[in-house]
């Protein structure tokens, strides 16, 4: 009986083809503009690390005092002194500090100009805490807790550019004048969005190239290539005068594995804050947070407004569609109150009745859905003219997204049809017969 | 025109009437959101940037190797040689940033050196006596920098040279009398830096909605920025010349000094890029929200235009029996051109208080502005003008059946 109904719901199709089309358009438009938002939203709203997202934390300190943060929050990254202080508590399993680095890699074989880079000075702790996992060799030794050797680990990308992928470690790379050891490759690794430094960039950047010791970076005085943010008077005029202000630049992150690693490590961070008070270098009450992956993204905001916005429109637009969809069902299906009328003298039963004419709006439906499946292909093709570069290319159209769109309009069309089926099966047969 | 047989007569098509006041109403509270963030976006992307577009162009430009403060600034100084003999260029600067640059460096400012908290915030533009001519941008009050004027700022260097240029928004904001010439005023710095001159209008190089409170506040400070990571060159080139100048610059460059990088892709911009990089979502925004809005009417009216041609085939015999009374073509025309009105009407009252609730929690969540009423007004009268559009070949076909339908089959 299935295929039966579903042979009239094509034919019926056919039947009323400027209704069907107008219904096709609702749903294939509907259906596209939601898919279309919706796969950039899933891409820049997606958890980059799944595994591990509520074991990673990022504490925060005041150190800038109430007259002068943001909204009473604390900073969104540490100063020098305060990002040292944690390091040197080692209160957590695994711990890192990190900041942006931007180096050039020295001219040398075929190329004869400077290749920029852009990496992160980071502790040896970065490498397990965040699951990179490495093709070639491993990270440097964090045994003697200096983590400042001329050793750098670079991402497969900068490998292939400067060794052609093969094992590069144990090769020298010249960066800005330096020489550093390779140590280790990774593979391919750039979560998106880039949770661990949305302090420097928004979280869609391109996938940096090295990975290098932080106290190395520090010894060789280098400055945070992303931002850096101070308050009250600038005084300092050295290096070490830097370090010791009020500038934050550093982002530190911490993995604790449960809920009491967790309390223990706010405590700590409390008891540090007001150690600082004590000593008179903060004049305010602790002010300190920790938050996990999930909560920092949701703090910095890292779905764009624009990805809402837009994701929020259109499924108003898709609802508005369904409407127009009930009432155009509607009108399908009770200008064949006459065929109803028969069919039920005959002896259909009224679920029958109803059954088919579900049927028949799911085959309107999965029509819609063929012209939303195509609508959503040329969208996600050329979404790059709705959002910027870097995250308009997140956006894919993959199996999932397929199988969702289509289901997605069989679904609402269904669920759409099911008041002008119900009106459709209670087509009264005495009457129709009557005045035919 | 009789208005209550008509709502008698509707009450005998709840779901049909229901469906299009709902969907009357949803499509003016979404078409009035996104016309009024159409309307905000469009603000932005006309935004004066002071610079002049048409000829001035950015290069990024990053040091290969990390130098001494002395070599860094020699090497700006004969590079700003080289790119201001070009034949297609009309001058360069070397700047730590540039108007649209999508972020940069700004400093809280203060009126006394002990003020905690900050008067306000100011886009900070480190750079020599040829930007002002560079950019293009006015001088409206005082002066420009003297050569003898110009510092030199190492990398990360606290300099707080003593002279500064400001932006009239700025000096507006810190001395609404219009005294801003020769006062005084701290950024960040424990010494104050005197307003010798102020230019028209200079766009900050932040375009992010935190920037909007500090719309147009921006700073020059006189100092070559000798800063060992990089610099960017600003250079407008002669009229005209501008693809010329494109060309002519990194060779220039180049030729100077190979232990640079200039990025393939972006280190070198003519502003009409810097200008859409900067407002890229904006763009994006406006273009969706306005297909969605076309879109959106479109299928609105053909929804309605397919429910009342439904109607207009169900009552065939009823308005032939009402021309047979004695109905005019006109009263049947009416009638339908009056039942939608009605419709529309109930779905606009519902709709512009939802438009309003929903902009009201965007407001909320995005930081967005009020939707202004002259936007759900003018989307009131659309929609119902829509709605009598659609219906109106509706009820033209009905105007045309015969009074003989009347007699037929009953």
């Amino acid at each position: 009986m299935f295929t039966y109904y579903l042979q009239l719901g094509l034919r019926s199709l056919r039947r009323n083809p400027a209704l069907t089309a107008l219904m096709v358009m609702a749903i294939g438009f509907g259906v596209a503009a939601s898919m279309i938002t919706y796969s950039v939203f899933r891409a820049v709203s997606g958890n980059p690390i799944p595994g591990k997202s509520a074991q990673l934390y990022t504490p925060q300190i005041d150190n800038w005092g109430p007259q002068q943060n943001v909204k009473g929050e604390p900073p969104d990254a540490l100063d020098y002194v305060d990002a040292m202080a944690l390091m040197r508590a080692h209160e957590a399993k695994r711990q890192t500090l990190l900041y942006m680095v931007q180096m050039s890699v020295m001219p040398g074989g075929e190329r004869d100009l400077p290749l920029a880079a852009n990496g992160y000075a980071v502790y040896s702790d970065f490498f397990p805490m965040f699951d990179v996992s490495f093709q070639y060799g491993g990270s440097w030794s964090g045994q003697d807790g200096q983590e400042r050797s001329n050793e750098v680990v670079i991402s497969d990308q900068l490998n292939q550019k400067l060794f052609g992928g093969v094992d590069s470690v144990g090769r020298t790379v010249n960066f800005n004048g330096h020489d550093y050891r390779v140590v280790g490759v990774t593979r391919h690794w750039d979560p998106k969005p880039r949770f661990f430094d949305l302090f420097s960039t928004s979280g869609f950047e391109d996938a940096s190239d090295f990975y290098m010791p932080f106290n190395r970076a520090m010894d060789l005085q280098m400055r945070s290539g992303g931002r850096n943010s101070c308050r009250g008077t600038i005084n300092y005029t050295t290096w070490e005068g830097y370090l010791q202000s009020n500038c934050v630049w550093i982002t530190p992150w911490v993995e604790l594995d449960t809920a009491a690693d967790v309390a223990h490590y706010r405590h700590f961070l409390e008891s540090y804050a007001a150690d600082q008070q004590r000593a008179g270098r903060f004049v305010w009450a602790p002010n300190v947070r920790l938050r996990d992956v999930v909560q920092w993204l949701d703090f910095q905001h890292v779905v764009p407004p624009e990805s809402r916005i837009s994701l929020l429109l259109a499924l108003g637009f898709f609802v508005i569609c369904l409407i127009n969809t009930i009432g155009l069902l509607l009108a399908k299906f009770l200008r064949r109150a006459g065929e109803i009328g028969v069919r039920r003298a005959l002896g259909a039963s009224r679920r029958e009745i109803y059954a088919q004419y579900l049927i028949e709006a799911a085959t309107v439906g999965l029509a819609g859905g063929v012209l939303g499946l195509l609508l959503t292909t040329v969208g996600v093709s050329g979404v790059s003219v709705l959002f910027p570069p870097e995250i308009a290319k997140l956006a894919q159209l993959d199996f999932k997204l397929v199988g969702l769109t289509l289901l997605v309009a069989i679904v609402a069309t269904v669920l759409a049809a099911f008041y002008p089926a119900w009106r459709a099966a209670r087509v009264q047969p005495a009457w129709q017969l009557k005045s035919n | 025109m009789q208005i209550k047989p008509i709502l008698v007569a509707l009450r005998r098509h709840k779901a049909g009437t229901v469906l299009i006041a709902l969907q009357i109403a949803l499509t003016l509270a979404i078409v009035c959101n996104a016309l009024f963030i159409i309307h905000e976006r469009l603000a932005n992307l006309s935004e004066q940037s002071g610079v002049d577009e048409g000829n001035a162009l950015v290069v990024t430009n990053h040091w290969a190797v990390e130098k001494p403060t002395q070599q860094v600034d020699a090497q700006i100084r004969a590079d700003m040689a080289a790119l201001r003999q070009l034949s297609s260029v009309r001058d360069a600067a070397p700047a730590t940033g540039y108007p649209l640059q999508g972020g940069g460096w700004d400093n809280f400012i203060t009126l006394t050196p002990e003020q905690v908290k900050p008067t306000t915030d100011s886009a900070v533009y480190v750079s020599d006596d040829h930007l002002l001519d560079t950019l293009g941008v006015r001088l409206v009050a005082g002066r420009n920098f003297r050569p003898d004027e110009i510092l030199v700022m190492g990398t990360q260097e606290v300099v707080i040279p003593p002279v500064v240029i400001v932006s009239k928004a700025l000096a507006d904001r810190l001395f609404p009398d219009g005294s801003a010439l020769g006062k005084s005023i701290y950024a960040m710095g424990p010494t104050p830096s005197t307003i010798i001159g102020i230019v028209d209008v200079l766009h900050r190089q932040g375009t992010s909605q935190w920037n909007k409170a500090y719309a147009g506040q921006s700073l020059i400070w006189p100092a070559r920025p000798a800063d060992s990571r990089g610099v960017f060159y600003i250079v407008r080139a002669k009229p005209g010349q501008r693809a010329a100048a494109m060309r002519e610059v990194p060779k220039a460059l180049f030729a100077q000094s190979r232990m640079r990088m200039l990025d393939p892709k972006d280190g070198i911009l003519d502003y009409a890029q810097v200008r859409q990089r900067a407002y890229d979502s904006d763009r994006g925004m406006v273009i969706l929200m306005g297909l969605i809005c076309v879109v959106l009417l479109a299928i609105t009216a053909a929804g309605i235009v397919g429910l009342s041609s439904f109607w207009v085939g169900q009552r065939r015999k009823q308005i032939g029996v009402r021309r047979a009374l004695g109905a005019t073509r006109a009263d049947i025309l009416s009638y339908f051109l009056t039942e939608n009105f009605l419709i529309g009407l109930g779905g606009v009252v519902v709709g512009a208080v939802l438009a309003i609730g929903i902009n009201l929690w965007m407001v909320t969540q995005f930081e967005m502005a009020r939707l202004s009423l002259a936007y759900v007004a003018a989307g009131v009268v659309a929609l119902l003008l829509l709605g009598q559009g659609a219906v109106l070949a509706p009820a033209l076909r009905a105007s045309h059946v015969s009074p003989v339908e009347a007699t037929r089959s009953v």
